[in-house]
């Protein structure tokens, strides 16, 4: 099994935090560069307030992570969930690899 | 090495897989068309497959399942959408319950296969495309990191 499989509510957590489109793109901005809460709110046409509910929801899920610089909250992407998808893709790799040979073999034994 | 190139794009959950085989197109495509040779390597390692049902044509489907190695039963099925032998076959792939319904809760994987002549033979690209990481979790976690260890392993010893 996967070592740090993620377990049932994790999952939910991370879809339903990635089932919103503001909450979409605040992850794309802050894993491009880390933002305060301030900024992102300049983004949206919502307020100071339900901007920051939207990235608690987000932290929840372990997609960003919140750090206090001076007077002001910045957010920043964790991108270790996105890292699992690469990962899981190059364990899909080995499979096709597996495959490959697993084809190569029954080719020559069977021209 | 036959492998030729390996794309992964973790954004599109989509892998692009590209080898090449000493053999002609005709033949490469009867490792698909036939499920008794597809069954030789279609299951990771530890988990062969077993083609039940493999009504190859558009619209046809397919059932099997995996068996694991304490005798556990992975079931899954095969949607094809595109048949045009011997150069391309489009297929979905999902998850089946234990009665070999397909699974509504999990989402399909989606693999364009096409196969070219070459020099050397057949070119083999297959498109892997994922409909959610909770899926390509599923496929992975099914016995693979642990069989492809072992091969993994059994390559390195070989080199």
């Amino acid at each position: 099994m996967v070592a740090d499989q993620l377990a049932d509510e994790d999952w939910d957590r991370l879809f339903h935090a990635l089932a919103d489109t503001t909450r979409r793109d605040i992850v794309l901005q802050v894993m491009r560069q880390g933002q305060s809460i301030s900024t992102l709110a300049g983004r949206y046409e919502m307020s100071f307030a339900a901007v920051q509910k939207h990235v608690a929801v987000l932290e929840r899920a372990g997609l960003v992570r919140k750090e206090r610089r001076g007077r002001e909250q910045h957010v920043h992407g964790e991108p270790l969930v996105l890292h699992r998808a690469a990962r899981l893709l190059d364990s899909y790799e080995l499979l096709q690899r597996h495959r490959t040979s697993a084809i190569e073999a029954l080719l020559e034994e069977d021209p | 090495m036959t492998v030729i190139s390996v794309e992964r794009d973790a954004d599109a959950l989509t892998l692009t897989f590209v080898a090449e085989f000493a053999a002609p197109v005709e033949r490469v495509w009867r490792v698909w068309e036939d499920p008794r040779q597809l069954e030789r390597w279609w299951g990771p390692p530890t988990w062969p497959a077993t083609f039940e049902r493999f009504d190859l044509e558009p619209s046809g489907g397919a059932s099997y399942f995996m068996t694991g190695p304490d005798g556990e039963k992975a079931r899954g099925w095969w949607r094809f959408i595109a048949v045009e032998a011997p150069h391309r076959l489009e297929f979905e792939d999902g998850f089946a319950d234990e009665a070999g319904t397909p699974s509504e809760a999990m989402p399909t994987t989606t693999a364009v296969v096409t196969l070219e002549a070459i020099e050397a033979g057949t070119r083999m690209t297959t498109v892997s495309r994922f409909a959610s990481l909770e899926q390509l979790e599923q496929l992975t976690a099914m016995g693979m990191e642990e069989g492809m260890r072992l091969a993994m392993g059994q390559i390195d010893a070989l080199l």
